[in-house]
């Protein structure tokens, strides 16, 4: 997967936890917190999107890696880079 | 002839083994059971009771009643919980509360139970300096479950509002109506649940507890849950530390997890057995304390009566003071009546009025049956005196009266002691450790306060699925749901 691709993952995700915040004006460096309305909660339910789509792990210690959108980009293209795009 | 009805085989079909058996039908169970089904696993919903819902229920009586037990009020982070876990229909029907009323000997107030509105009261009718009003607004907000929690919330409210009883009283009261916590539990259980309601206000769903239910048990069959009431979860077998399987009405059923809605003190000594345990864990355990159960008195107003609007919620007493050991007497004054208008149940034209009080349970437990039904009546009568205050001619609009005491939430709830708000503060510790007990076996409920109420129980059910879908998914690491 590319580093779009996964941007597109993430984005496809943060759509269906706040279906009523403008994803599209996310900016990549600022925290996602400041920008849409996102609980504890709604981090949890990434967090189990991840799980559930691609079976990847994100351990507790980890979760501040997730607080930016290029931070979740960083962290996961690693763990998405041999996988194929959702056909 | 006629041959007797044989009883009914609640557990016919039933398969020999689940991912997971949820024990017990409460918003925190139900959720659970709805998130992990979504989430690909075979799940068992087993229930004792013929309703699902547990504190979340309702009843009927003759004369076209419908009694509500614990539908007002929430906060609005209930709507997004109910959106995300449960279906947006459910969401769409959450509607606000906006007249609440405090009526004691030291004011009497209306409010629309908001950060907005609080401000302003307390700096117009209690006269507090609006630099100290946002300064405990933000120390309540930045309250974490992980932070120190030595002080407690009579400490708090002595730093912010040093004497002021009657502010103490203000923005008391309705947490304790909303959880059963008291000045003596730590300040971070009062900060997390205050914040929560302050941040929009008081909440309730239009349609009523039945129609919520009946939703929700739509949703968790068209998920794949398998829902089965009248059945009694008897033990949870344990080997080697690990979670076998469940016992339900004398039928063995084997699985790999176990989320467990009952009270978690049961579950650790009753379900499982303390054997199986670490001593020191069982250390905490007998440390864990209850908190308090409930007195209520449900009215029935007349078919064709109306009452006025006189507030939603209407937080009544006659004590000089807020003071936990009068909010637990047996004499007590201290009454949260719940207005039930028509417009809670659209297309009916009928009112109810629900009469809510903190109890303890030993008060209640040990008396005759004499007593006990003598009390009881003592109860309603009391309530509906109090009660025609606000509603003048109360007793000739009403057909229909009836209480229920700490017994009672026992009896429907199998939760020791009838506790209507799980456990004091430390029981939550001792949930969220009991995966580390025993593999595969979960708590999520009533617990420590926060994890109390619709949205508190709902939101752990969320955290404990997340939980039980990790071990499940490092059973199995080949299940990928698409």
């Amino acid at each position: 997967m590319t580093i779009d691709e996964v941007r597109q993952i993430i984005l496809n995700i943060l759509e269906d936890i706040a279906p009523d915040e403008d994803i599209s004006s996310i900016d990549d460096n600022t925290k996602l917190r400041d920008q849409i309305d996102l609980d504890s909660m709604d981090f949890l339910d990434i967090v189990m999107e991840l799980r559930k789509r691609f079976n990847i792990e994100v351990p507790e210690k980890d979760y501040e890696h997730l607080a930016t959108l290029a931070g979740c980009i960083t962290y996961l293209q690693p763990l998405l880079k041999d996988r194929l795009a959702a056909s | 002839m006629t041959k007797p009805p044989r009883p009914r085989n609640w557990l016919k079909d039933i398969q020999s083994a689940y991912d997971t058996v949820v024990i017990g039908s409460g918003l925190a169970g139900m959720t659970s059971a709805n998130l992990l089904a979504k989430l690909g696993h075979k799940v068992l919903l087993a229930e004792h009771h013929y309703n699902l819902g547990g504190m979340a229920t309702w009843f009927k009586r003759k004369g076209g009643h419908i009694m509500d037990i614990s539908l007002h009020g929430f906060p609005c982070g209930m709507i997004k919980t109910l959106r995300k876990y449960w279906s947006k229909d459910i969401s769409n029907r959450v509607i606000q509360l906006k007249n609440v009323r405090f009526d004691n000997p030291q004011f009497s107030i209306n409010t629309s139970f908001d950060k907005i509105d609080f401000t302003h009261i307390l700096k117009e009718r209690f006269g507090i300096l609006r630099e100290v009003i946002d300064e405990f607004f933000q120390t309540a907000r930045g309250m974490n479950f992980y932070d120190d929690i030595v002080m407690t919330t009579r400490e708090l409210f002595e730093k912010f509002f040093p004497g002021r009883t009657d502010v103490w009283r203000f923005l008391m009261e309705p947490i304790t109506y909303a959880n059963g916590s008291t000045l003596d539990d730590p300040a971070i259980t009062y900060g997390i649940v205050f914040s929560n309601f302050m941040d929009k206000g008081v909440f309730t769903y239009q349609g009523g507890t039945d129609h919520l239910i009946k939703e929700m048990k739509k949703e968790l069959l068209k998920n794949g849950v398998d829902i089965r009431t009248h059945c009694m979860v008897e033990k949870i077998y344990v080997e080697d530390k690990t979670v076998q399987g469940v016992r339900i009405n004398g039928q063995d059923i084997s699985c790999k997890s176990v989320v467990s809605n009952s009270n978690i003190v049961t579950t650790i000594e009753q379900l499982v057995g303390e054997e199986n345990f670490d001593p020191e864990y069982i250390k905490d355990v007998k440390n864990v304390r209850l908190n308090n159960s409930s007195c209520q008195v449900y009215m029935g107003i007349k078919k064709g009566e109306k009452i006025p609007h006189v507030g939603d919620l209407l937080f009544s007493s006659e004590a000089d003071e807020y003071c936990t050991e009068k909010i637990l007497s047996k004499d007590i004054t201290s009454r949260t009546f719940s207005f039930y208008y028509p417009e809670i149940r659209p297309g009916t034209d009928r009112y109810s009025i629900v009469s809510s009080t903190n109890a303890r349970y030993k008060d209640w437990a040990n008396l005759s049956e004499k007593e006990y039904l003598h009390d009881k009546h003592h109860l309603e009568q009391t309530t509906l005196d109090a009660l025609d205050t606000y509603v003048p001619g109360i007793r000739k609009k009403i057909d229909h009266v009836e209480a229920s005491t700490p017994n009672t939430f026992k009896r429907y709830t199998l939760h020791p002691s009838g506790t209507s708000f799980g456990t004091k503060f430390e029981g939550l510790q001792v949930s969220r450790d009991l995966p580390k007990q025993i593999k595969g076996l979960f708590h999520a409920g009533s617990v420590g306060i926060i994890m109390s109420g619709w949205l508190g129980a709902a939101n752990y059910g969320v955290i404990v699925a997340n939980e039980t879908d990790k071990f499940l998914r490092e059973l199995s690491p080949s299940l990928v749901t698409v």
